[in-house]
Parts: C-alpha cells; structure tokens; sequence
C-alpha cells in the first residue's frame, strides 16, 4: 500500500493551504470553516488554527454531516441505512465567506450535498472548497479552489486518508 | 432491518441503538433556521388513524414534513367503520396509490400485521389495541439516554394499568432487550397474567419505585372501573398514584416519565409532574427527532460506501 | 345389490374385533361379517389391499352447517359433502343457524336438504331454549319427534342453572343429553383468546380456562342432582378434565367431547409463524401446552369420550379482518381424520380400536344412533380408513364451502380411502383409487 502522503507531508501541505487562503482573501474576519463529516472535520479545525495563528484572528468552525442529502440514498430496497453523523455550526453563516473543508474530492456529490445542506443554514457571501486531495474522476462541474495534492488515480484504486484525531496516525496511502 | 415496524420486537438491541444515534443527528435539524432535510422528498405516507390522537399524529407529520415527505393524514370517523368497510378493503385502496409508508393507529390489537400483509408499502404501529406502540418506546429510552450515562443496569420501574397499555409492553421489550431491570406495579386485577415471562419483576409499588433510576407512569382510564377492575380513582391514587412522598424513595437522580395525557391527581400528582425530576415534556419534544429517525431507517437505501 | 369386501383389515371394537375379515353387504344393510367368505352369484367381489383399514361409519356429532339462514358460509349440501370427504358417515348438526333451530319446522326442513343431498346421515340437535335465549325451554319434546337428537344452546351456555337444571330433567323422558357449551359468560367478558403469556404479550383480552370449567362443574353437579345426561362439547382446559373425571367418579351422567385443534395445537400459534392470524381464533380458544398435554392424556386414559370437530365454517371476507372482529370457529370435517390418524395412532399414543371408540362407537352410544358397529343385520356405513397415505392439507381443494383452517399446507400420515353410507360409497378417494 504506498504511502503518498506521510504526516510531515501533510502537516507542510496544510500550511501551505493556510498561506494560500490568507494570500487570496481580503477579509479574514469575514471567514469560516465548515468540515464535512467525517474527515474533513479535523482537517477544517486544523486550518482554521492555523490560519488564526498566522492572522491572529479567530475563525470559527462548524461541522457539516451531508447525509441526509446524498443522492444515492433510496436507490435500493431496505438495507443498512447509512449512519447520519452531527452537524454543529453554531455561528450565522450569513454574509460570510465559507471555506467547505473535505479529506478527498472524486465524483463531486458529497460536495453537491454540501452546498445544499450549507444553503440551508443561510446566505454565505461566497463558498470556497478545500480538499486535501483531488483523486479526479468527477462526475458534477465541481472543482476545488485549494488542492492539497492531486493524485491522479484509476477507478479501481481507492485513497485512505487517515487523520490522527480519527486513525491515530496522519498518512494517505493508495489502495487497489 | 425490517419493512415495517410493527413491534419492538422487530429490532434488534443494536438496530434499537442506531434508531436512537440516528434521532440525536435528527434533533439537531430542530435547531436550524430552516427545519427541513430532502431526505425523503417525493416520498408519500400516509397517516392513517383510526383512533383520535392530536399528540403522536403532529408528532409524526412534524417528523415526516421535516424529512420532506409528502403527508397525507386520514383520520377515520366511526361513521367510516359505521358504513362498513373493513380496515382490508381501506388497505388496499390505500395501496392502490402506493404510498411509499403508512402510519397506522387502531383500536385492535394486530391491525398493524394485517396491514403489513396486505400492503407493500412499510407500516409504522403507531399504536395497535393493547399491543405496542413502537416509537414511544423509543422516545422513551432515547430520554432516558439523554439523564442516565446507559440503560443497561438501570432499576426502571413501571407503575399502572399494565393490562390495557401497549405503551408498557413495548416498554418492557425495548428495556429488557437493552438490559434494565424492569418492575412493573399496579392493581393486581391490572397485572396481565405470564407477564413475568417476559423478563420483570411484578412488585409493590413501594418496592418498585425503591432506589429506581427511572419511573415510568401508565395513564388509567376512567372506563377501567366498569370493569371492576378497581373500586375508585380516589383509591387509585391513594395506592398507586406518584406522590412526592413516594417518589422520595427512589434514587435522587430519578427521572420521572408519562406517556401522556396525564390524568392529575390519579396516577401522578401535579407536583411531581411539574416537579425537578419530570421529563414529561422532554419526552413530546423527543418524539419529533425519533420518529425522523424511524422514518429515515425504515424508507430504504444503501450500505454506509458513499462516494466522495 | 351384494358386495363382498374381502380380505381387509376390520376394526370393529364394539364387537370386539380387530383383525382380516370379510363384509358381504347386502342393499344397504351388513349381511355377514366372517373369515373366507364365500362369493354366490352375482356378488361383486372387493378385493381389500393390505394397509387400509375398514371401520363402522364415522360420526361427527359436533357441526355447524349453517343453513337456514347462513348459507354463504356453508349449506346442508356442501356441510355433508364435506363430512363424507372426511371420512364421517354419519354428524349431527347444531341449532344455531338462523332461525335458530327451536321448532320441528326448521328441524325437517334440515332434514329434507339432507335427503335431497343423500350423502352423510344428518341428525339435527334442537335448541334447549327458544331462540336459545336462555329464557323458556323449547318443546323439547316436539323437537325429539321431528327428529332431533339432542339438545343444546350452544354458542353459549344454558343462560341459568334453573333452566339446566329443567332441561336435564325433563330430557330424561327421551333419553337425549344436554349437550353443553360451558362457559361463564362473566368471566369470558370480551376475551378473544386464551388468557395467558401469549395474550398478555399479544394484547389481547383473554379467556380464562376457569370460565369452562365453572360452568362445567355447574352442569355436572346438576346432572348427578337430576340424574339427566350432560355432554360437555368442545373441552379444552385442564380444569374441565378434571371436573368430569371427578363427575363420572361420582356416578354422575356426563360425558365429554375434545376437537382436534385443542390436542394438537397451542396458543402460542396466534404469535408465530402468522401473528394474530384469525384461523387460530376459535371458542374456546387454543389453550396453554400444559392444557392441550391434558386433552391427550384424556384421550389415552379413557376420561375423554368422544372426538368431534366443532366444524364452523366462515366466509373468508369475515375473517379477513382484525383479530378482535373475526368471528370464532374454524372449518374440521376433512382434517380430523388425518390429524387423528397422525397424531394420536401413529404416534403412538392410541390403538385403531380406541380411535373407533372415539370417532364412532361412543357418539352413537351417547346420541342413541344406529351405527358405531360393524353388526350382521344393521345399515352398512362404514368408513375405509388409509392409514399410510400421505395427505397434504389444502383449503383451496376442500368441498367445503369455507376455508377458514390453521391447518392448510400441513403434511399427515393418514387419509380416507373411502365412504360408504347405507351400502352405497358416496366417497372414491382417487388417491387411492378402491374398486369400490
């Protein structure tokens, strides 16, 4: 299983990502994070430190669980529904520019489902995507304005993202 | 997990578990400005009750409305009955128009399982006879859940007209299956008979109500007297009825519950019904959030591999 | 018209026989019962294959054939039909069609469709009160002259232990017994099924196995008072047992009838495989192990007199409903003799002889019926028993009009090869396929 990511990669990537945002951004008091379940919540309270620490002023965070509005769900007869996971955002979204925070970005649903979910909560100025890898293969017009890494992958491959609040460990590795 | 749910039987402790996770994500969707989720957009149920209730009908159309779904309420008259069509022939009409879910309260105990044979669409007991009622049981525990760290261990204790109350039947299976130790009190002409076999403790209401962790009032009705079932609501309440004396045995971190509507001054006292240790109103609140998870479970989809 | 049926198994307990002999019928009467008989001219000769089994006519003395009055459910036509696919030569039907059958009027008018449809022998049993309201005794006298047998209320008990008590009295100028149906009406309330864990669990009101047997131990205090005959119809608690155990130990006239259902199944049918499935709703209802183990040591020890099916046909829309409004009674006729064959002879527990006694001998020593024997000189009935056919129970295929058995689908050991009734097969099994 090659290891495309190891922590020390992924810690400089978040930091560049960091950088990034503050570099394009006029208004940092005008941002948020919102994490969409489950890793890129953790990922969502990272940059978020770390671009309060660079600015030296406190971005608020928010956790977004799309389930309940993923396009896939009554496809097939009785089964395991899939597990509904907590959404928090306990600030106004209006008026702000959000930063939709993800662990991998693919076909583009999940996204989808966010910025219906999202909307929902308010009229956010603008609406940014964060990911920390673009494994292609989209199947919407969605793409990504901060990339972590693009991992150019085949379908029948699979990426592992691990985080350390989650897994234990920081890695992204590659599984056929 | 099943079609319908028609019993707390139909569940297994673990599937009871994620009803409940799954109402917690539910409750959330409450707070929000906007108190909609397109989860079941498009989809039709139908609330189909025989018997009045203002209380589980807005309950479950809130949940289903808040889900998206497509209400339809039939609240039918005795006239309806009167004019002789059978529950059989009111089914199939219904099915004729496929509706996605049906939620159904009656009078007689098994209706459900009839419909259930009948129709394809998933049923919901919200209430058959004396038989159960689900998804109280479920706002039940998921109250409980929300005061006590785990069911599993706790002394519930359930005090009433056991007989006649679906309420404590799907009680007792929903507890016993999660590991509590239930006792049960009331009037012994109330107790119904073997219900020992189904895993609790028929005792005193003194030595119920005694170091419990949770105490669960059954409503008793004024008909039960025709009966003969016991003399007076006066002795009823002297006997039985949740005064704060009594209620000072129990542990001091009880939680006083009730299915709802209260009878004040028969089976509890209005102290302790607004007192510091009654959920009963967190109870109706829960209601919502679990039966949007019941319908959410129940309407169908895939195993947790989203793509991303 | 001379018929010589040689070589079968004959099992004939009233005189005493079980073994291979030969019948030689003559018109509708027994002319001879022997070993190697010998064929005269003209006589067709019956060759009976090894494994079947020729017994007296068999006698269901516990039947609803509905009509007058319910005719959707069953008719005196399709209700005989019905019996001798059964097996039964011979049933006595109850009063409570509509009118109710508490005069001579409807007494020959149920003979007559009888006649008309000459099949099964029909004796009708008249109501004890008029209307069987429990109130004035019927002319009970006019009703035994039209024809009828015995008497009952059945639907529900006699209403007071005066008007039994009259009742026991006053039919001991026929010789006909009160058959009873016991049940305190008080204590069975609105029950709709066995009190127990099944109804608790269920939610269902239940029925108490004490509301038999008060009555019960009523009726049979009353018949050793009177010195009248009681037969308690239907038995299926463990406390009525004992009740006419202690009766008959007392020298008290009483004898008692079980149905199959209640030796065979319990309560816990009405939650699994079909919960609240209203082919287990029957009065009295299927009771607890402990009360079905009862009716079976009963059967085996002699205690329990007579089996009868307490046939009660429904129409499928009528109880195709919640549990609470069906209406109580399940169809018999055809499924007795398979379910008694499987489940008491071959299992192990009664000989074929005991069975006769059972389905035969002993209802038409208590109803005072030609028949119970296989005698030179008396009516040919008789009933060709195929012990080893496989039998698969099917509702859709039965000649009765209604459906409404627990039983559809179940395999048996054991089957009808034939009915004769008056010397004349009025059922062929094609299964078997007797040149008969």
């Amino acid at each position: 299983m090659p290891v495309v990511l190891d922590a020390d990669r992924i810690g400089r990537t978040l930091t560049r990502i960091a950088h990034e945002i503050l570099e394009r951004t006029r208004g940092v008091e005008e941002l948020a994070f919102v994490g969409i379940q489950r890793r890129g919540v953790p990922l969502a309270r990272r940059l978020a430190t770390l671009v309060s620490g660079i600015s030296g002023i406190e971005v608020p965070v928010g956790a977004l669980d799309i389930t309940l509005y993923r396009d896939d769900l009554m496809r097939h007869s009785i089964g395991a529904q899939p597990v509904v996971g907590h959404t928090n955002i306990k600030f106004s979204i209006d008026d702000k520019r959000i930063l939709l925070v993800d662990d991998v970005l693919y076909t583009g649903r999940t996204i989808r489902a966010a910025l219906d979910a999202l909307l929902e909560f308010g009229r956010p100025q603008s609406i940014q995507l964060v990911v920390l890898v673009d494994r292609g293969h989209r199947e919407l017009p969605i793409k990504a304005d901060y990339v972590g890494k693009n991992l150019p992958t085949s379908l029948a491959q699979s990426v592992q993202v691990h985080l350390l609040e989650i897994d234990g460990q920081d890695q992204v590795e590659i599984q056929e | 997990m099943k079609k319908d749910l028609l019993s707390i039987d139909d569940l297994s402790a673990d599937e009871i578990y994620r009803v409940l996770d799954t109402a917690e994500a539910m409750r959330e969707i409450g707070e929000r400005p906007i108190k909609k989720v397109p989860t079941l957009r498009g989809k039709t149920v139908v609330n189909l009750f025989y018997e009045p209730s203002t209380r589980t009908r807005t309950s479950f159309e809130i949940a289903e409305k808040r889900l998206s779904a497509d209400t339809l309420n039939i609240a039918v008259q005795a006239s309806s009955v009167q004019k002789g069509e059978t529950l059989a022939d009111t089914a199939m009409n219904i099915e004729a128009m496929s509706p996605d879910m049906i939620v159904i309260r009656h009078s007689s105990s098994g209706a459900c399982n009839l419909l259930s044979r009948i129709c394809k669409s998933r049923i919901i007991n919200a209430g058959d006879g004396l038989h159960e009622h689900p998804t109280q049981a479920l706002l039940d525990a998921f109250t409980i859940k929300q005061h006590k760290p785990s069911i599993e261990g706790l002394k519930v204790a359930i005090v009433g007209d056991l007989l006649h109350s679906r309420v404590l039947r799907s009680n007792v299976l929903l507890l016993t299956k999660l590991g509590a130790h239930v006792f049960v009190s009331g009037p012994p002409t109330l107790v119904p008979r073997g219900i020992e076999q189904l895993g609790v403790t028929v005792a005193t209401v003194d030595d119920a109500v005694r170091d419990a962790d949770v105490v669960m009032m059954l409503r008793i009705q004024q008909e039960r007297m025709q009966g003969a079932f016991f003399p007076s609501l006066r002795e009823y309440y002297n006997l039985f009825g949740m005064t704060t004396e009594r209620v000072s045995r129990a542990k001091p971190d009880v939680i006083i519950m009730h299915p709802g509507p209260m009878n004040r001054g028969v089976e509890i006292a209005s102290e302790v019904a607004d007192g510091p240790y009654s959920v009963i109103l967190e109870q109706v609140a829960n209601g919502v959030a679990v039966r949007m998870a019941v319908l959410y479970l129940l309407a169908g989809g895939v195993k947790n591999e989203a793509a991303a | 018209m001379k018929r010589l049926l040689k070589g079968g198994r004959v099992v004939d307990p009233a005189n005493g026989r079980d073994g291979v002999f030969d019948i030689l019928i003559e018109g509708d009467r027994i002319a001879k019962v022997g070993v190697n008989l010998q064929a005269e001219e003209g006589t067709v000769v019956v060759s009976i294959p090894s494994g079947l089994v020729i017994t007296p006519g068999l006698i269901d003395m516990h039947v609803h054939l509905r009509e007058p009055g319910q005719e959707h459910k069953e008719t005196v036509a399709t209700g005989v039909l019905s019996a001798v696919t059964g097996g039964f030569t011979a049933l006595a039907c109850m009063p409570n069609t509509s009118p109710v059958n508490d005069n001579a009027g409807v007494t020959q008018f149920i003979l007559k469709k009888a006649a008309d449809a000459n099949l099964a022998r029909v004796y009708p049993i008249g109501a004890v009160s008029i209307g069987q309201k429990g109130d004035q005794m019927a002319e009970l006298g006019e009703l035994k002259e039209a024809g009828c047998v015995a008497v009952t209320d059945d639907g529900h008990p006699v209403r007071t232990a005066l008007l039994m008590r009259r009742a026991l009295e006053y039919t001991r100028m026929f010789d006909m017994p009160v058959i009873e149906h016991c049940e305190d009406p008080t204590l069975k309330g609105d029950g709709v099924a066995h009190e127990g864990m099944v109804a608790s669990k269920l939610g269902l009101r239940g029925i108490p196995g004490e509301a038999e047997s008060i009555m019960a131990q009523r009726d049979i205090a009353l018949a050793e008072m009177t010195g009248g005959r009681v037969h308690i119809a239907h038995m299926s608690a463990r406390q009525t047992l004992d009740a006419v155990r202690y009766g008959k130990s007392r020298g008290a006239n009483v004898t008692c009838e079980v149905a199959p259902h209640h030796f065979i199944l319990t309560d816990a049918l009405l939650a699994a495989p079909v919960p609240y499935d209203t082919n287990t709703k029957m009065n009295p209802p299927l009771r607890e192990a402990a009360d079905r183990d009862a009716m079976l040591q009963g059967i085996v020890d002699g205690s329990v007199d007579v089996i009868a099916t307490d046939h009660a046909p429904h129409h499928y829309d009528e109880k195709h409903v919640e549990f609470d409004r069906a209406p109580f009674g399940i169809t018999g006729l055809e499924t007795c003799v398979p379910l008694c064959l499987d489940r008491l002879v071959h299992s192990g527990l009664i000989s074929f002889s005991r069975l006769i006694e059972l389905l035969s001998v002993n209802p038409a020593r208590i109803l005072r019926l030609p028949g119970g024997s296989i005698t030179e000189g008396a009516v040919a009935d008789l009933t060709i028993l195929a012990p080893d056919l496989h039998v698969k129970v099917e509702a859709k295929a039965m000649k009765s009009k209604s459906k409404n058995t627990p039983f559809d689908g179940w395999e048996l050991r054991g089957g009808v090869a034939a009915t004769i009734v008056g010397g004349r097969t009025v059922y062929n099994n094609a299964a078997v396929n007797l040149p008969i």
